[in-house]
């Protein structure tokens, strides 16, 4: 990685939609989704569940779940091509070597008729063609990438013999070995212990130093977001409502939702009392209102608010929010 | 694993015992062999008389009893018919009925497993509902009725094959297909259903993410997983297949232990009926217990439990 090559934007997303064609209707799942990620920086990814995180990584990796889900709007540029325009057989050259994805489920993540080893060598050999030794060799160097102890033994076992911590360091190192430039990290310290969760995180912003890549990384928790990201997201009813840097985020929230959400993390200092909740439920994803899509659940609700959607505004450098009490008068 | 072989042994015998019993008064319910066997001006005289050398003229339970007692030496007893030894029949027929076997699985694998990974994959579509109406025809056509149909079109209208007994590798189609058809159902819907079920998995969804191909995903991915279930079923279908045999081999006037089966009961040969009856059962007892310990090395995850 030259260091003059930091910075420069290797994956933008331009109001992608995502919808799910049911019987009984559309669910706009991702509804107008735009965003950019830097190469070496991260980026997390921020709402409450069924706000349309997932289905936003899915649309990315173009591997939407079956059953009616379609983009069918937008642009997903990697490193400058739309990959949502290539064909299936391009778009598996992409998946693994430019952009791959860390998921949320160790338990379930790997084929458990595999062993490690096997599981690993598909991946690396997207990557290089050798002889098999050769890339076994390799396969032992990611495993200790990913901090595995006693990577030579390992690889010969199968998923059901590892802990949900260790899987996850697997699927880690799986994901990266074809050496992507954009890799998505779908709650990847959801499903894993507390003490489990902060090993893990270490190890991504290490394994980010070393590569360089870019995470995109997906999250309910805020928590996590502070610990883990360079700028953050925030999205709710399938749309990015505030984006800009974490610090910014967290020290100058400027929609209310993402004030509410920040108010709601449980804070170890100061007096114990009530947790902080959101009232009220997001709007059906089937019925959008016309305007703002918090509006039902906002302190600060005005006319405006319900006639329309306002609009991104920028509210400081990099920083934007959709609400229209930060408009400009 | 030994402890649960010795415990598998354990309910195999018990099993066993049941078997034996109920097919011992069973066969009993169906009539006297004598009236078979003599002619039919016979004097009571002469029927007293073989029934008594047949050993029917006592107590059904002292009868019981001696077949027990001799039963558990390894004696099931002489053919009324074939002047033999039941057990020497059944084994002298057996392997007539074991060279069928494995082609009738090998067809029901061969077609049914591509069948059911393909109606998977296109599921809701066309060829999932060919195949689904496959798998009805397969499953609901009784085996006599399939083997007679196959026997009027190819042995008496077309002439192609021959219509029955044992013989070269042509004498073997029919029989085979008759006795595969309903395993290519079963193969496929079982194939189709543990497929559906595999495709929505994460670890499909990691294998497409690491850019393998569609291919690999499908053929190595899913279909290894969704292998595990259709390997159980071999037990069951092993054992459908033994049973089937019994119609199969009739129709195709194949001597196989199907067929000693079906003339054991017409004749009322009690004695070959509870030996047919009872080595059947531990033959499928071991190839369930086989099929289980088969099953160990296919899923890793009960290899090392």
């Amino acid at each position: 990685m030259t260091p003059d090559r930091k910075g420069e934007t290797v994956l933008e997303v331009r109001d992608l939609h995502t919808h799910f064609f049911l019987r009984r209707g559309v669910v706009k799942a991702v509804d107008g989704v735009s965003f950019s990620l830097r190469r070496g920086e991260v980026l997390g990814l921020v709402g409450e569940s069924g706000c349309g995180k997932s289905l936003t990584a899915l649309s990315l990796m173009r591997l939407l779940p079956k059953g009616g889900a379609q983009t069918i709007k937008g642009e997903v540029l990697l490193d400058g091509e739309n990959i949502l325009e290539r064909t299936p057989a391009e778009m598996r050259q992409i998946r693994g070597r430019r952009i791959s994805m860390v998921l949320q489920d160790p338990q379930t993540s790997l084929n458990p008729v595999f062993t490690i080893g096997d599981q690993l060598r598909e991946a690396i050999v997207r990557r290089k063609r050798a002889p098999h030794a050769e890339i076994m060799k390799e396969a032992v160097a990611a495993l200790r990438r990913v901090e595995i102890a006693a990577p030579e033994q390992r690889i010969g076992q199968y998923p059901h013999q590892m802990s949900g911590g260790m899987k996850q360091r697997v699927v880690g190192a799986i994901a990266i070995s074809g050496e992507p430039g954009v890799l998505i990290a779908d709650e990847p310290t959801t499903a894993l212990d507390v003490t489990i969760q902060l090993q893990y995180l270490k190890l991504l912003k290490r394994l980010q130093a070393e590569t360089g890549m870019a995470i995109l990384f997906i999250t309910h928790d805020f928590g996590v977001v502070g610990r883990m990201c360079d700028r953050v997201a925030v999205m709710y009813a399938g749309r990015i409502v505030e984006c800009g840097p974490v610090r910014q985020i967290f020290e100058a929230p400027q929609h209310p939702y993402t004030r509410a959400l920040i108010a709601s993390v449980p804070k170890m200092t100061g007096p114990v009392g009530r947790l902080t909740t959101i009232e009220g439920q997001p709007p059906s994803l089937m019925d959008l209102p016309v305007g703002c899509r918090f509006a039902s659940r906002c302190a600060h609700v005005e006319q405006r608010c319900l006639d329309a959607y306002p609009g991104t505004v920028r509210v400081g450098e990099e920083h934007t929010a959709d609400c229209w009490k930060v408009m400009p008068a | 694993m030994k402890r649960y072989v010795a415990r598998r042994l354990m309910q195999g015998a018990v099993l066993l015992c049941m078997v034996a019993t109920i097919v011992f008064f069973l066969g009993r319910l169906t009539g006297n062999p004598v009236d078979l066997m003599l002619p039919e001006d016979a004097t009571a005289e002469d029927r007293a008389a073989l029934t008594q050398t047949l050993g029917l003229d006592g107590p059904i339970l002292d009868q019981f009893a001696i077949f027990v007692g001799k039963a558990i030496h390894g004696d099931l007893g002489m053919s009324i018919r074939m002047k033999q030894p039941a057990v020497d029949a059944f084994f002298d027929r057996l392997p007539n009925t074991l060279v069928l076997i494995p082609w009738a699985i090998l067809l029901g694998m061969l077609l049914g497993i591509p069948l059911g990974v393909v109606a998977a994959l296109h599921r809701g579509g066309l060829i999932d509902r060919a195949a689904g109406t496959v798998a009805v025809l397969g499953v609901a056509m009784p085996s006599f009725w399939l083997g007679i149909l196959l026997i009027f079109v190819f042995s008496v209208e077309l002439g192609w094959l021959p219509s029955g007994r044992m013989g070269g590798p042509a004498h073997y189609v029919l029989p085979v297909i008759t006795l595969g058809t309903f395993l290519v159902a079963g193969f496929m819907r079982i194939t189709r259903s543990a497929m559906l079920e595999v495709m929505e998995s994460e670890f499909v969804k990691l294998a497409r993410i690491k850019g393998l191909s569609e291919a690999v995903v499908i053929w190595k991915h899913c279909l290894r997983n969704a292998l595990i279930p259709v390997l159980t079923l071999w037990g069951v279908f092993v054992g459908n297949l033994i049973t089937g045999a019994i119609v199969t081999e009739t129709v195709f006037a194949w001597p196989g232990i199907g067929r000693l089966t079906y003339e054991a009961v017409i004749y009322r040969d009690f004695p070959l009926l509870q030996a047919v009856i009872i080595l059947k059962s531990i033959l499928i007892l071991s190839i369930n217990l086989a099929v289980d310990i088969l099953y160990a090395y296919v899923d890793p995850r009960i290899r090392l439990a």
